[in-house]
């Protein structure tokens, strides 16, 4: 196949190649960034949270009387207990994706110098570092004795199981166990490390903070309740968080049920994510019509191309070339075209995503993007021009010898 | 003459329709994905109070003792620094504002116990802020000061607990105090909800809450801290609450301050007013920042906190980076429809029609696609606001296409096109005459 030839007579169509080739070049900039984008929100989207969530639910009561706290644990606690299906019930301040309710300072010196951090503490009584079903990776479980009592968020000084994200952030390359840490006057000593555990809320610090959690073990009070965390069969747990939603009336009437975060830890992630996915959606969308119409561009302009050529090719059909041949020539000139589109299109996309980051919470796009865009488009490029080319391939040679 | 070319245009749209077909589409897209992000970021980005928001002011100080420099002072105030200067009345009007959560019960009406968004505020509240009232009124400086058992309920409470009848004298049982409705405000929306936003910048951009409704219920903010004791909850706090059910002496900041200057010198004497109070708190050992204060205007505010929401910005950009590649389309199809009409222009341009008439024939088929394109855009446009209402987002009832959106649709629709339409046109009119006759 000779380039010379196209070359030239791309040449006499100066204005529509370029057209063609900003198209594509556009196309490419947004092409990657926008998969970039659907990657990133759908990797925000795996947040290991580091518990069973299939067979955890929550459920938490609001307007109740903070003084009669302990009786209303008492009453929540042995009422749900008591429900067909209940593995276990335990009070807890704060769920995976739920709420937050412990989100503090810490810091790694008792005077308050050198800052930690802010974190999440999970609050949780007997029961319910088992129920949550985190894995330890070092240290011991939590003992009775840990599960002290709480005047005021958490106790004056606990053992805690830290995430090993949080203890490689504290303490980079030490071993963690016996490490303490503060946050205004509570003390911590760390007794264990956790694989994983999600805060609840994302991490207000960017992605990377994510696992900033603490375990603290404490006794339910007045200042720890409200917040139950049931655990059940995960093909029971529907059913058992529907009982135990309705059983709230006849066992907290003094407490009202908020509906929204009484839910399995399944839905209450679902409903974090969600919006994140409605994006990813919404970009996927915008991809697909991108492309369409690109593609529809592309058939427009080679149609228009080979109308005007029938003469052409039909002389050069004459004059002895192959309908693949002809075939060829179409399918090497759109090739030629979105190449030109492609060179420039890396470099929009390379700053594209340069004001992305500029704006938005973004890491720099990863080269092994532009290859696969390009790719995207020399195979959208070549689908559009199939069908003119095939059109001008079938253009008889008897066409050179009409005058019109 | 422009109902000749109209005719020839429409002749000509006839002729190919594919072609046709193809360019509508192709703008009706663009404009559609476009005018649905543009809408949704013009209701989101608006003035939530059009024609007041230059008098409103959002003063702030510095009660952090910790002595490193604060870069911002917080986004709150501690209760008694809003207090304070509150009391001074130094402003045209003011109002606290801190919103809390808690139990209402209407006794008499048979309604399980609901969780209600409590607004404390104070009697300024209402004038300033320009809040429609559908029965009764506010409240009085005096309730203020004498800790009436007086509130205000939203209309949408008003529907769900008295139908929408008037209910100005019921009473409502709010956690265990009973208060008197003295007003029923008329349907109340704010874009955003201005008075409540506070904390944007730590919200990674995700700041759809700060359009939500307003809160059910307004008290005054005396007589709401003896009600809801214990239920407030901290913006943030410098240093551990001794005692969270209280918020009153605590280290936390809380409460917010909205003032109304009614002219330039007003607000340079406010400004003032605040750096001396900073001054004079540094003076008694309270503040360590004192030339931290800032008096930021409502849309300044609204701006500091970037209230729309990123992920409606990132909207916004992809789909006018749609409407371009969309324009580009449309330019290599006009140019290909013109010029394969060569012939026919030859002819025109041989019987006496001037280069600029042939430029004026091409744009009056370009501006007609536009036309149609703005006309199926509108549709496109329709369908997607439907899909963003059905959204789970705060804002998603606000969203509706307002006059100024309708309108803006068709021009932005003929301009788009015009504008794809005007490479070609010229294209077309610089075309020779004689070639183009020699071929036919």
């Amino acid at each position: 196949m000779q380039i010379q030839p196209i070359l030239a007579a791309l040449r006499r169509h100066r204005l529509a190649s370029i057209l063609i080739a900003m198209e594509i070049a556009l196309a490419c900039a947004v092409l990657c960034n926008a998969c970039f984008l659907i990657v990133n929100r759908v990797q925000q989207t795996r947040v290991i949270s580091g518990v069973d969530e299939n067979a955890l639910a929550a459920i938490k009561l609001t307007g109740y009387d903070p003084a009669r706290g302990v009786d209303l644990n008492a009453r929540v606690l042995s009422g749900l207990a008591k429900l067909p299906g209940v593995q276990s019930v335990s009070a807890i301040n704060q769920v995976p994706f739920g709420d937050h309710a412990g989100t503090a300072g810490i810091t790694t010196d008792p005077e308050g110098k050198r800052f930690g951090g802010v974190v999440d503490f999970y609050v949780g009584g007997r029961g319910s570092f088992e129920a949550l079903g985190v894995r330890v990776v070092a240290g011991r479980l939590p003992q009775p004795a840990d599960y002290q009592p709480v005047d005021f968020f958490v106790p004056d000084d606990s053992a805690v199981w830290v995430t090993h994200a949080l203890a490689e952030h504290l303490w980079p390359g030490a071993d963690p166990l016996g490490k303490e840490f503060w946050t205004g006057r509570f003390h911590f000593r760390v007794a264990g490390v956790l694989a994983h555990l999600a805060r609840p809320y994302g991490g207000e610090g960017g992605p990377n903070t994510i696992e900033w959690s603490v375990y603290v073990p404490a006794q339910p009070g007045a200042r720890l309740a409200a917040v139950y965390l049931l655990r059940a069969d995960p093909a029971q747990l529907p059913r058992v968080l529907r009982d135990a939603r309705a059983a709230m009336a006849t066992i907290a009437p003094d407490a009202v049920l908020d509906s929204k975060a009484s839910q399995t830890i399944g839905n209450l992630r679902e409903n974090y994510f969600r919006q994140d996915r409605v994006m990813a959606g919404i970009l996927v969308g915008v991809i697909a019509a991108l492309l369409l119409v690109t593609a529809l561009g592309i058939v427009g302009l080679a149609s228009f191309w080979v109308q005007q050529r029938r003469r052409q090719i039909g002389v050069r059909r004459a004059l002895g070339a192959t309908r693949a041949d002809i075939l060829h020539y179409f399918q090497t000139e759109n090739f030629l075209i979105v190449t030109g589109g492609i060179a420039l299109g890396m470099l929009l996309a390379y700053a594209l995503n340069l004001m992305l980051m500029q704006h938005y919470e973004l890491p720099r796009l990863p080269l092994s993007y532009l290859p696969v865009g390009a790719l995207a488009l020399w195979g959208l490029g070549q689908l559009a021009v199939l069908g003119p080319a095939l059109r001008a391939a079938a253009v008889p040679p008897v066409v050179a010898t009409r005058s019109v | 003459m422009f109902g000749y070319y109209l005719d020839l245009a429409l002749r000509s749209l006839k002729r190919n329709k594919a072609l046709t077909v193809l360019m509508v589409l192709a703008i009706a897209v663009g404009i559609g994905a476009s005018m649905t992000t543009l809408t949704v970021m013009h209701l989101l980005s608006g003035d939530p109070l059009p024609g007041r928001s230059g008098t409103l002011f959002y003063p702030q100080v510095d009660p952090d003792p910790d002595p490193s420099p604060n870069h911002q002072p917080y986004d709150m105030m501690d209760y008694r620094s809003a207090q304070e200067l509150w009391s001074a009345h130094r402003a045209d009007r003011e109002a606290m504002v801190t919103s809390s959560q808690l139990r209402l019960t209407a006794s008499h009406l048979n309604l399980p116990p609901l969780m209600a968004q409590m607004l404390s505020t104070t009697s300024d509240f209402f004038p300033m802020f320009d809040v429609p009232f559908r029965y009764g009124g506010g409240w009085t400086a005096e309730d203020d000061r004498s800790r009436a058992r007086v509130a205000v309920i939203s209309s949408d409470l008003n529907d769900k607990l008295f139908n929408g009848a008037d209910s100005v004298g019921r009473t409502l049982r709010l956690k265990d105090s009973d208060v008197r409705i003295v007003g029923v405000l008329a349907p109340w929306r704010p874009s955003p909800q201005f008075y409540d936003v506070a904390g944007g910048r730590f919200s990674n951009g995700d700041t759809a809450g700060f359009y939500q409704r307003p809160e059910d219920v307004f008290v005054p903010f005396q007589s709401s801290l003896e009600i809801n004791a214990g239920g407030f909850q901290p913006f943030t706090c410098w240093s551990m609450p001794g005692d969270p059910a209280h918020l009153q002496n605590s280290p936390c900041v809380w409460v917010a301050l909205w003032v109304q200057l009614d002219s330039a010198a007003k607000v340079a004497g406010y400004r003032r007013f605040v750096a001396d109070y900073a001054a004079q708190q540094k003076a008694l050992g309270r503040f360590v920042h004192a030339d931290n204060t800032q008096l930021r205007s409502l849309m300044g505010w609204l701006d500091f906190n970037q209230v729309v929401p990123s992920d409606v910005r990132l909207q916004t950009w992809l789909a006018l980076a749609f409407l371009l590649i969309c324009l580009f389309n449309t330019v290599g199809l006009l140019l290909a429809k013109f010029l394969r009409r060569a012939g026919e222009i030859g002819v025109r341009r041989a019987l006496g029609a001037s280069r600029a008439a042939v430029f004026a024939q091409c744009l009056v088929e370009a501006g007609l696609i536009g036309l149609l394109g703005g006309a199926s855009g509108l549709l496109l446009t329709l369908f997607g606001l439907w899909l963003v209402r059905s959204q789970p987002v705060e804002y998603a009832d606000l969203v509706h296409l307002d006059t100024t959106m309708f309108l803006a649709t068709f021009a932005l629709a003929v301009v788009a096109s015009l504008l794809a339409g005007v490479l070609p046109a010229l294209r077309a009119s610089r075309m020779p005459p004689g070639l183009q006759l020699k071929t036919l």
